[in-house]
């Protein structure tokens, strides 16, 4: 795949928009939204700054997608408001909207070459032949894919065809491109180049962007800031390193990166006690009562050591690479899983006695399960 | 289609190369058989057929009264049959499978009701209803056609749809500016053409073989024809049914096989006689 983005081949030619901050800012209020007796937007509210590069990211069945259609307009909200750049769009029709978007399904027309599929949002508008297929030819080389512009989407991959449209999307200049998981289709090595190539395209041309995904790998790397859904709430919106390492929720906590759960003691004084030590909550104290609660703690905040007659039995071993991620039976039949160099991890095969410690840093605590 | 594809290619890989092709130079001879039989079947009445009416017939079937009168009044019905069943039948078949997909059901059970009724039944009701000015004109044939072309119309175009991503499709027009006036014109029928030819085939089949209810209408199609003049010259009136069957076939075979050229330049549907078959359209790998 020939990625030309970062040398900014396409020039000038997508006017106005080779610098940052072109985009508007997008505002979900209280947004409702139910089919049948199912709630699938529960009072969502949400702010995009403009240029930003935002992740709906959370379970299938979280109500994301049908957030992300309520805001292309393809779907009405039963409650609540989208103001794109302070106004409210809620009664403008999705042809009207001026958003792009980029499917989950490959959506190429099949009856159009890729040069006219990128071509079409212009024909909409009205653009002369000539304008039209020069501005398409400067989208399909800014995606790489010159070479294919006769093509049809049959004659494309898969990676190729989410380019087109992610091209075709991007055509008609729009103030806020929507993202619906298009990168699910693709076989991994094909969805890592396009997202990095979607990332460099949107910081360039500063378009905000909302990008809905169950991938926490892709949100985490691609997002400015990720919003975490369960049951078409928001659990919490924060920057990729703050959600990982601050969580606010047990659900976040557990649902991005691997979370360990370990039965514990809640003390006064907004401390924890397991496995022998005592550690700070995370998430404060007031109001708490004393009493079994789970605690929550991720594999690279456990510290391992080879001891016989340890509190924990090695059951397992993932070689990760440089790391290796070791399973640790400990009593009470609760298993845990510590991150480690691969290098430490080879003297410690599966049978190996090992004491299992906190880091000391705090730590999120969740109801006993 | 792209599934059966998978599974040839796999199969292939599981057997060496020359057995393969082994097996393809020689189908079973149970195949055969059925071919013969099938074969025999069509062709021994086609034949007899041509026995009887011998070759001297033909050229004279053209100029016997009231040949082209007939022929022209089935061909016109044929064009308005057509082009009312698409007109009513494509937007229908779009509108159900987009907003109202629960519907889908009732109206295949409803398209099967002109297979149901007896034609005598439909004509009886649509002469109860229809007005004057429609009665005395064979106008009123193609309306009753349009009723009979329903069923085979409306599973056409709504294998055509099954095909698509139509609810994708109409998303990403709508969200590229284009109202349903566009998107219908310029992304949805491009992509239902080979449907639509099946539907066109199967109606202009169906209307210029029709013989009961132009014959209980008083109209004197091109079947009707053959059955009267059959009193006044055997050989003739069956050189003219051999000859409609030609015409008939060959016109089939040109707009299927247009469709198919299609098909296969875009990576579309293929259109077949009774159904829409999709290619692969999830690109290449």
């Amino acid at each position: 795949m020939t990625t030309n983005i970062a040398a900014g081949t396409a020039g000038g030619g997508l006017s106005g928009r080779d610098h940052p901050d072109t985009g508007a800012p997008v505002i979900l209020r209280e947004l409702g939204r139910s089919f049948g007796n199912v709630r699938a937007l529960d009072g969502l509210s949400l702010e995009i700054t403009p240029g930003e590069f935002l992740a709906l990211l959370g379970p299938s069945g979280c109500g994301k997608t049908t957030a992300l259609r309520i805001v292309a307009g393809f779907e009405t909200a039963d409650a609540g408001y989208v103001a794109v750049d302070g106004k409210d769009v809620s009664s403008i029709p999705a042809a009207k909207r001026d958003m792009g978007m980029v499917f989950q399904s490959y959506s190429l027309f099949p009856n159009m070459t890729a040069l006219d599929n990128v071509g079409f949002g212009l024909r909409m508008r009205k653009h002369r032949s000539g304008e039209r297929n020069r501005r398409a030819g400067e989208l399909l080389e800014m995606v790489g894919l010159t070479e294919h512009a006769r093509k049809y989407p049959h004659q494309l991959s898969g990676g190729q065809q989410q380019r087109v449209a992610l091209a075709r999307a991007l055509a008609i200049e729009p103030r806020v491109l929507l993202l619906d998981e298009p990168l699910s289709a693709l076989d991994a090595k094909v969805r890592l180049q396009l997202r990095e190539q979607i990332r460099l395209l949107q910081q360039r041309l500063g378009i905000t962007t909302i990008f809905v995904t169950h991938d926490q790998e892709e949100a985490l790397s691609m997002a400015d800031r990720v919003g975490v859904m369960r049951d078409g709430q928001l659990e919490q919106v924060a920057e990729p390193s703050e959600l990982y390492a601050h969580p606010a929720t047990p659900f976040v906590a557990e649902f991005v990166g691997t979370m360990n759960r370990i039965p514990a003691g809640l003390l006064a004084a907004g401390q924890v006690r397991a496995i022998g030590d005592a550690v700070q909550r995370l998430d404060g104290a007031d109001g708490a009562v004393p009493g079994d609660v789970d605690l929550l703690v991720r594999p690279e905040e456990l510290r391992i050591a080879a001891v016989p007659g340890g509190n924990g039995i090695v059951t397992d071993r993932t070689f990760l690479g440089s790391m290796t991620r070791v399973s640790v039976r400990l009593s009470g039949d609760v298993t845990v899983k510590v991150d480690l160099l691969s290098t430490e991890a080879a003297a410690m095969p599966p049978g190996t006695s090992v004491e299992i410690r906190l880091a000391g840093t705090p730590v999120l605590v969740a109801e006993r399960r | 289609m792209a599934a059966v594809a998978g599974t040839e290619r796999a199969d292939q890989a599981a057997v060496p190369p020359g057995t393969a092709r082994r097996r393809r130079s020689r189908p079973p001879a149970w195949r055969w058989i059925i071919l013969v039989i099938a074969g025999a079947y069509f062709l021994i009445p086609l034949y007899a057929a041509l026995r009887f009416a011998g070759f001297k017939a033909f050229p004279s079937v053209l100029h016997q009264s009231g040949f082209t009168g007939a022929l022209a009044l089935s061909v016109r019905l044929a064009v308005i049959t057509t082009v009312i069943t698409l007109v009513l039948m494509v937007p229908t078949t779009v509108y159900v499978h987009l907003r109202l997909p629960r519907l889908r059901r009732l109206l295949e059970a409803v398209t099967i009701l002109p297979i149901v009724i007896p034609p005598v039944v439909l004509i009886v009701g649509v002469l109860q209803i229809s007005p004057g000015s429609l009665k005395s004109s064979a106008n009123l044939l193609a309306l009753e056609y349009v009723v009979l072309a329903m069923p085979f119309a409306y599973r056409s175009i709504d294998a055509g749809l099954r095909a698509l991503d139509l609810r994708t499709l109409v998303d990403a027009s709508n969200s590229l500016g284009a109202g349903w006036p566009s998107t219908l014109w310029r992304v949805i029928l491009p992509n239902l053409r080979t449907a639509m030819l099946s539907a066109t085939v199967l109606t202009i089949a169906l209307v210029l073989g029709e013989y009961t209810m132009a014959s209980l209408d008083l109209y004197q199609t091109f079947p009707v024809w053959i059955v009267n003049f059959e009193q006044t010259s055997g050989p003739v009136s069956v050189a003219s049914s051999l000859l409609a069957l030609f015409v008939t076939w060959l016109f089939l075979m040109v707009i299927a096989t247009l469709g198919s050229r299609r098909a296969a330049r875009t990576g579309g549907s293929q259109a077949t006689l009774f159904s829409v078959v999709r290619r692969d359209t999830g690109g290449t790998r």
